[in-house]
């Protein structure tokens, strides 16, 4: 299994990282290589093991319905670009 | 060539739950911007999310309340996509494991006839914030109060043939959610949302025709007109020789069209694997069994026993039962009644929603309550007061006068049902209507009618209708 170039930058776009072109071969033999690493293990026989969806044999702990967060819009904004009347405020997003 | 139309809904109802599902943060409606969207619902570096115990409880009364089955384990995935009203870059969704797996629903169509649809799973999700475009030049505002908020993610197999189909079951689905207290049900605040998949096929064949997705669909109003134009958009591009693409489409209520948003085979790649976060989430039969004991009578099964020990028309109960609040507000007119359900019902399902709907009102906020209206109900019954004076008295509880034996007594609305008082205003009625007495005579039996309207005129409508007649039509035998 191996990647295109164009699989590459669409990869990097989906994770919105930008690559220059001369990183992208070296982006397409590393990649490739985790797919080929992948595809040695597709050929061990799964068929009797339960998928694991976390290293840890655990369930998931639950906490009680109740509000114990504080209004702390402030202090979290001080940090972001640029607000607004309480609004974070990003480059127009257009639909 | 005839066409058949095929619709699967994926509704999204917002849990009732106070906090959100990952986050202590609060989830009631409406606040000022980004006061209760926290570090967790802001996607911060090094938080976790823990995941809220109620939104469980809630999708498990959901899978209960819908014949389905509820995972004995699920897992949450993360569903990659970028959007500023998604500030993590993912949302925590649930892909291969579901909460809620295969179930049932019947719905009942216009002709009365009964058709089961298909649930295919419902799936614990978290919504994302908003995003206001209108009111920065150049910029977009993002509120993430609403980031975080847990959503129940209702999705249906291709089973609905119709829009009206595709409406009678997201009502039913509403009516559900909001009877088990999932899901305050507001659409115009997007509690209850829905997203519809609409394709067209050859009547006849198997194979699926290619689909398309119609979005922003918050009311029933919008989801049968919007699956309207869309069937009727894919039929002309296939008559004109045209392919439907798999695409995302947005309806546009003001100019009732809808327009494409993007195309699927680009936009989604959503790269889910599971939330390394969050573990498995396990439910025992215990936990089951005990959510089930808190489940209410469902809509069915009111609907049911509002036939069978009421009396009532399969139409009448499915209208009674529609809400939890109305289907309340019945029983406790008819056991205030005395027992007159049928009153009841022509009572509530008519005058009241009448009143309501014409002042916007819900049927928690009536003026009138179901002890007074029940009451009300009660003096018809003992002829007290006639229907028609019944209006009247609603009119004047309506109006804040008082209960009903209070408006009965001030405004002096009592039956009349002394015989010797008819007997006098129908003598007197008689006397001074000598050509019509005489046409009906002749055999004019309509001029009946007008004697009648005299006779109660005169007794400002207090007369008993009944006695009025026998006396009326032994008296002008002559």
């Amino acid at each position: 299994m191996s990647l295109t170039q164009d699989d590459v930058k669409k990869i990097a776009h989906l994770a919105r990282l930008s690559l220059s072109d001369e990183d992208i071969p070296d982006y397409e033999k590393e990649l490739s290589n985790i797919l080929g690493l992948v595809e040695q293990m597709n050929a061990v026989d799964t068929s009797d093991v339960t998928p694991m969806a976390h290293p840890l044999d655990m369930a998931q702990r639950l906490r009680e319905d109740v509000v114990t967060e504080e209004n702390h819009r402030d202090e979290y904004q001080a940090i972001a670009p640029s607000v607004e009347n309480g609004l974070y405020l990003v480059p127009q997003v257009i639909e | 060539m005839e066409w058949e139309v095929v619709i699967g809904l994926e509704i999204h109802a917002q849990l009732a739950t106070k906090s959100k599902i990952f986050s202590g943060a609060s989830t009631a409606y409406g606040a000022e911007p980004n006061t209760q969207a926290c570090t967790v619902d802001l996607g911060l570096p090094g938080v976790l999310p823990v995941l809220n115990h109620e939104a469980v409880q809630m999708a498990i009364k959901f899978g209960l309340a819908t014949n389905s089955a509820v995972a004995p384990r699920s897992i949450f995935a993360r569903k990659n996509y970028f959007y500023p009203d998604l500030p993590k870059g993912y949302q925590i969704s649930q892909m291969d494991l579901p909460i809620v797996g295969e179930g049932k629903l019947d719905i009942r169509l216009e002709d009365g006839s009964v058709k089961t649809v298909g649930i295919t799973r419902a799936h614990l999700e978290e919504d994302a914030g908003k995003s206001l475009h209108e009111d920065f030049q150049g910029m977009t505002g993002i509120d993430l109060n609403r980031a975080g908020t847990p959503l129940l993610e209702i999705v249906s197999e291709p089973d609905m043939r119709s829009a009206k189909e595709a409406v009678a079951y997201m009502k039913k689905i509403h009516s559900i959610v909001t009877y088990i207290d999932i899901c305050d049900g507001n659409m115009q605040e997007g509690s209850f949302r829905c997203d519809a998949n609409v394709s067209v096929r050859p009547k006849g064949q198997e194979e699926l025709g290619t689909r398309s997705e119609l979005k922003n669909l918050n009311s029933f109003r919008f989801v049968e007109r919007a699956i309207n134009l869309e069937v009727q958009r894919q039929i002309e591009i296939i008559e004109d020789g045209g392919k439907v693409v798999q695409e995302t489409r947005l309806y546009d209520a003001d100019k009732n069209e809808t327009r494409s948003m993007r195309s699927k085979e680009e936009a989604n790649d959503y790269r889910y694997f599971p939330d390394p976060d969050l573990l498995p989430v396990e439910i025992d039969q215990e936990t089951i069994e005990a959510v089930r004991a808190t489940l209410p009578e469902l809509p069915d099964a009111k609907q049911q026993r509002f036939t069978s020990e009421f009396g009532l028309s399969d139409y009448d109960a499915e209208v009674l039962t529609s809400s939890r609040q109305m289907a309340d507000y019945f029983e406790t007119v008819v056991k205030a009644s005395g027992g007159e359900a049928k009153l009841s019902a022509n009572w509530v399902s008519g005058d009241l929603t009448g009143s309501l709907n014409k002042d916007s009102k819900d049927i928690d906020e009536s003026p009138v309550s179901a002890a007074m209206l029940g009451g009300m109900i009660k003096r018809i019954a003992d002829n007290t007061i006639s229907g028609k004076i019944a209006k009247q008295v609603f009119e004047a509880m309506w109006q804040g006068e008082g209960d009903a034996d209070a408006v009965i007594e001030s405004k002096g609305l009592k039956q009349v049902t002394d015989s010797g008082a008819i007997e006098k205003i129908v003598d007197e009625i008689i006397a001074n209507n000598q050509a019509q007495v005489e046409q009906y005579r002749s055999g004019k039996d309509k001029v009946f009618g007008f004697f009648v309207g005299q006779v109660m005129k005169a007794s400002q409508g207090k007369a008993n209708p009944a006695q009025v007649n026998q006396m009326l039509k032994e008296k002008l035998k002559g």
